[in-house]
């Protein structure tokens, strides 16, 4: 069944359990940071699943702090997914999009055509890496480490068709109590996302793109290229003997923060 | 909290660091249209989901709550039935009471105290109180408080606070909606409001309004205190502080020689005769505590051994003990769970005070700032002679125990897993060391050694002691019948009962222990969960909850209320406790009685406006109404008065040549905690994935402070204060706004206090600094508690190359 995953930045504190208990449950060492004059911590997705960005703004004397949990969407129609050259990334029967390790050849690709620059590459296991929607546990019937953990009943699990309703209705509400802007990301950005916000701004006030798109090296890879992933496999293993170097240090870039 | 109107959150932040209570003010926002409003010198994580937020100055609390409560008075916005019927403000006091030029009758200045004769209720022959129901008598004291506050106009407190009038006018017209009788307010407050020096009395500023609006007593209301650790309440209530013995009844003090004359100091005297006055009880509460820590010994011919007990002269706080261990008083120190190298006042003071001892001893989790102060940067430990000792503890899921929350919900855990190698729970560890003290003193025949032999310890026959036996010895039993207690209504004067916190009585009875109940049933609605845990006392869930109803016992809102009265068959529903007299053995006792003393622990049966003298549990040392004063570091003279800071404050030797001046040190500095770390950061600073999001010490500065010091974000700053330096990277924020204080901008930064010299992440790259926050903050604290002013100071900052 179709499940989904609704990210209420009303309801977000900010406090980060979700970093850290993601960390926890998916065995991610921690890494060495340093302040930059932001909470934002660590400052790119390298060697984390998923980070609350915090964006300040000011207008007309208003302050405004908005944060969210960024994240793989879980997009239906996957950049990742369809430049993968060896088929390691695919969609789980819950409608999550999941990285097999043991497929993964490291080339970066998906990284180089994500549209929310979340996957990053791991030096350690020369795979990429990125948020798993907890594959693990949903399978055994439990939550995504992140939404247990979250103090602020700010995320939720479950079916898709109740995770659409329920942020509906909470935009609703919203809209009705002081967020005219309130809004659902995810409903039909890139074939839909299994990860959706609800948001009390326009999506760019939370670095979210408006119109996010498949680049078009994935659009012309997918169309052209794909169905001749057997002869590409072999042409890009001689490849990458000449750049791994290069690709291994392609980094994710930073999503748009303050 | 899931059942207020609107929640006023000041001195807190609890989305920060209550995140789990936020939860339930987030409940009430999506649920009940509730308004959260905050107010904060920051813009915080908390204030970001606040519909309206003001800023002020940090310690002028009382100013801003003044300037709200003088709003509210001139427009009669108050729930008038609820003032005239459940606080004092109908009663007349002295005609010696007078207030002048921000000192209050009674002061005396060689003293720095107050003589508190003139703040008597004004008395018929009898003795009892005399009331004015008209609230007209110009000496009743809602008379007086009007003419007290109606100083503090909405341009005088925006020249002190900084905040302008409209952000006033917003935070008074929003909170202020709750004086209907149907509607209700919660305050929330913390740290930010009691780390000062006038930490009592901002408190009591809330308390103030939150009686004029009718909020105490009523679901969804209250003077919310955020406690900081998951069991302060817990060691508050077991008697952590030094003036106070277990159940909140003051300690002995000098010249109380004997028994008689320290219940009569303790136990007030109502001479009205509609008061409940439950404190004349305290005999019986003390007596029963004698008898828990002191068995067979304590007879009443031995005084139930009340002379064993310790009548420190003056003040035993923090600041008073690392005073005394510096000038070489104090010998040794047990840090059982504390980082005072990092979290305690003017921080280097207090590391030197370390220096001095002959030994000290830490327990703790982790090799803590605290036990290593003796190779701080800047020291050569060949030069400190103390012998330091570190014994492991084991954290909360090590051990098995009860944990109080601030809802007073005594909460029973067990233990999840041994804890690693040697380390011990605090229990052992004192069993411990009590066993092995005793051992030293079992020959003894010396008088003064027989507060050691006496002392009942009586918690199994193992190397663990029993935690169970612990939670029965506090509870209490029945020494005749040797059954544990039901409540403490049992407890008696006659040495017949031992009890170890009479508020606490009820909670481990012959039925089992309540507080390892876990029924989740909750018929009110209301979120009591009276069936979960056990709260105190006796397991009332709501305190005051006479106060829900009128006069007649009609709820002021029949959609919340766990008990009511049906006058036609004139009997109590109660889902909760009734925090008055509601049954005796005649049958139900109507509202009209006991709407006459719905404050049962006060004497006068009434909530305190004005604070008489006739409080010896809660006596104040400063004055009767809250009074802006100016942090003991301001960079502003006092526009209220004359009387520049807290006139009942302790100043210990030396520490008024600390006391800096703006022109020196321009910045109003504060401080305060991040969720991402927990007090002294011992716990959180050796987590790697905590240190990673929050890895170094930073201070917040305005874009406009940033502008003029030439400085941006990532730069590394020096603050300076006339007590020490402290390294700190900038965060230019707009969160922070520079604030115009009596016509003059005036900046204020803020820092987090998490960081030190010692553990995985420090606070900064340089290993030969230490990055405490409280390098900079003064040892001078409240007049009442002496809690420090960590809130409000001042310092510079100085861009490093």
């Amino acid at each position: 069944m179709a499940k989904a995953m609704v990210l209420d930045t009303s309801k977000c504190i900010a406090c980060r359990a979700c970093q850290v208990a993601c960390k926890q449950w998916n065995k991610l060492d921690a890494v060495s940071t340093t302040f930059d004059g932001t909470y934002d911590n660590p400052p790119t997705f390298r060697g984390a699943y998923c980070r609350v960005t915090f964006h300040e703004t000011e207008a007309q004397g208003k302050h405004t702090w908005l944060f969210t949990k960024r994240q793989c969407m879980h997009c239906h129609d996957a950049a990742c997914r369809t430049v993968c050259p060896t088929g390691a990334i695919y969609r789980t029967d819950f409608d999550a999009t999941h990285i097999d390790p043991r497929r993964c050849i490291g080339c970066n690709y998906c990284a180089a055509n994500c549209p929310f620059d979340i996957i990053w590459y791991d030096h350690k296991t020369n795979t990429a890496r990125k948020c798993t929607f907890c594959v693990d546990r949903v399978t055994s019937g439990q939550q995504p480490a992140c939404v247990k953990t979250c103090p602020a009943g700010a995320i939720a699990f479950g079916e898709r068709e109740d995770m659409v309703s329920q942020a509906k209705q909470r935009v609703n509400i919203l809209a009705r109590s002081g967020y005219p802007k309130a809004q659902v990301y995810g409903l039909r950005e890139l074939g839909g996302t299994s990860a959706l916000y609800v948001l009390i701004d326009e999506p760019e006030a939370f670095g979210l793109l408006t119109e996010p798109s498949l680049p078009l090296t994935a659009q012309v890879w997918g169309t052209i290229f794909k169905p001749l992933r057997v002869l590409a496999v072999a042409a890009l293993a001689l490849g990458l003997l000449g750049n791994y170097r290069h690709t291994r240090d392609l980094q994710p870039g930073r999503p748009g923060s303050e | 909290m899931k059942n207020s109107d609107a929640v006023l959150i000041i001195g807190a932040n609890a989305a920060e660091n209550h995140p789990m209570s936020f939860k339930w003010i987030t409940h009430a926002m999506e649920h009940r249209g509730a308004k959260l409003i905050v107010v904060d010198p920051r813009f915080t994580r908390t204030a970001a989901k606040a519909h309206v937020y003001a800023r002020l100055r940090p310690g002028t609390d009382i100013a801003f709550i003044g300037g709200i409560i003088n709003y509210l008075l001139e427009r009669d916005l108050v729930h008038k039935e609820y003032l005239l019927a459940y606080t004092n403000a109908a009663h007349i006091i002295s005609d010696k009471y007078s207030f002048n030029d921000g000192l209050f009758s009674g002061y005396n200045a060689s003293k720095r105290a107050y003589d508190r004769s003139s703040l008597a209720y004004e008395a018929d022959a009898q003795g009892v109180p005399k009331r004015d129901h008209t609230l007209t008598h110009p000496r009743c004291v809602y008379q007086l408080l009007k003419a007290h506050f109606g100083r503090y106009d909405l341009d005088t407190v925006s020249r002190i606070t900084g905040c302008p009038a409209s952000d006033l006018v917003a935070v008074a017209e929003a909170f202020g909606a709750t004086a209907r009788p149907e509607l209700v307010g919660s305050i929330c407050y913390a740290m930010g409001t009691t780390q000062h020096t006038v930490g009592t009395q901002n408190v009591r500023a809330y308390a103030i309004l939150q009686l004029l609006l009718g909020n105490i007593g009523r679901p969804g209301g209250g003077l919310n205190a955020m406690r900081g650790e998951s069991n302060v309440q817990g060691s508050t209530d077991m008697a952590l502080l030094f003036h106070l013995i277990p159940g909140y009844m003051r300690g002995p003090a000098p010249g109380q020689e004997t028994l008689t004359d320290y219940l009569k100091a303790i136990t007030p005297v109502a001479k009205d005769p509609d008061s409940v006055n439950f404190w004349k009880n305290s005999p019986k509460f003390a007596i029963s505590l004698l008898k828990a820590w002191f068995g067979k010994a304590a007879t009443p011919e031995t005084d139930y051994c009340y002379s064993y007990l310790p009548k420190p002269p003056g003040n035993c706080s923090h600041i008073a003990l690392f005073e005394a261990m510096l000038a070489g008083k104090i010998k040794g120190l047990i840090a059982l769970g504390q980082n005072p190298a990092v979290g305690g006042p003017n921080a280097e003071k207090e590391r030197k005070a370390l220096d001095r001892l002959d030994w000290m001893v830490a327990v703790d989790l982790w090799e803590t700032d605290t036990s290593v102060f003796w190779k701080r940067p800047g020291v050569d430990p060949k030069d400190i002679r103390t012998e330091v000792f570190l014994l492991p503890a084991a954290s909360s899921i090590e051990k098995e125990g009860s944990v109080s929350n601030s809802g007073r919900w005594v909460q029973w855990r067990y233990k999840a897993v041994n804890p690693p190698g040697e380390a011990k729970s605090d229990l052992e560890i004192l069993n411990l060391l009590y066993k092995a003290v005793r051992k030293l003193y079992a020959s003894s025949t010396a008088v003064k050694d027989k507060p050691i032999l006496d002392l009942t310890w009586d918690y199994g026959p193992g190397h663990e002691p029993n935690p169970h036996l612990v939670m029965q010895e506090i509870n209490g039993r029945n020494l005749t019948t040797g059954k544990l207690l039901d409540s403490f209504a049992q407890l008696t004067d006659t040495g017949t009962t031992a009890c170890g916190n009479w508020i606490i009585s009820g909670v481990y009875t012959e039925a089992g222990n309540m507080a390892a109940r876990r029924e989740v049933a909750d018929p009110t609605g209301l979120g009591l969960f009276t069936r979960w845990s056990w709260c105190w006392p006796l397991n009332r869930r709501i305190l005051y909850n006479r106060c829900n109803l009128d006069a007649q016992g009609r709820p002021w809102d029949p959609s919340r209320t766990a008990i009511s009265w049906n006058p036609v068959t004139r009997a109590w529903t109660a889902l909760d406790v009734p925090d008055f007299v509601w049954r005796t053995p005649a049958g139900d006792v109507p509202p009209e009685k006991s709407g006459k003393s719905p404050y049962i622990m006060n004497p006068d049966g009434v909530a305190s406006l004005f604070v008489n003298e006739l409080r010896p549990n809660y006596g104040l040392s400063d004055g009767p109404f809250p009074e802006h004063y100016e942090p003991f570091e301001s960079p502003v003279r006092n526009l209220m008065s004359s009387t520049e800071f807290n006139p009942a404050t302790v100043i210990w030797p030396g520490e008024l040549a600390t006391k800096a001046t703006a022109a020196d040190y321009p910045l109003v500095a504060t401080t305060y905690r991040v969720t991402e770390h927990w007090q002294a950061g011992a716990m959180t600073r050796n987590l790697p994935w905590l240190a990673e999001l929050m890895p170094e010490m930073f201070v917040e500065v305005s874009h406009e402070l940033a502008k003029e010091r030439g400085i941006a974000n990532g730069d590394t700053v020096e603050l300076v204060s006339t007590r020490g330096t402290c390294l700190a990277k900038v965060c230019v924020t707009s969160r922070f706004k520079p604030f115009a204080i009596d016509g003059k901008t005036t900046h204020v930064i803020g820092m987090p206090w998490h960081y030190g010299f010692n553990g995985y992440v420090t606070g900064g790259p340089d290993k030969r600094q230490a990055y405490a926050a409280n390098q900079l903050t003064a040892h001078i604290g409240d007049a009442n508690t002496t809690i420090p002013e960590y809130k409000a100071f001042l310092c510079d900052l100085r861009k490093v190359k």
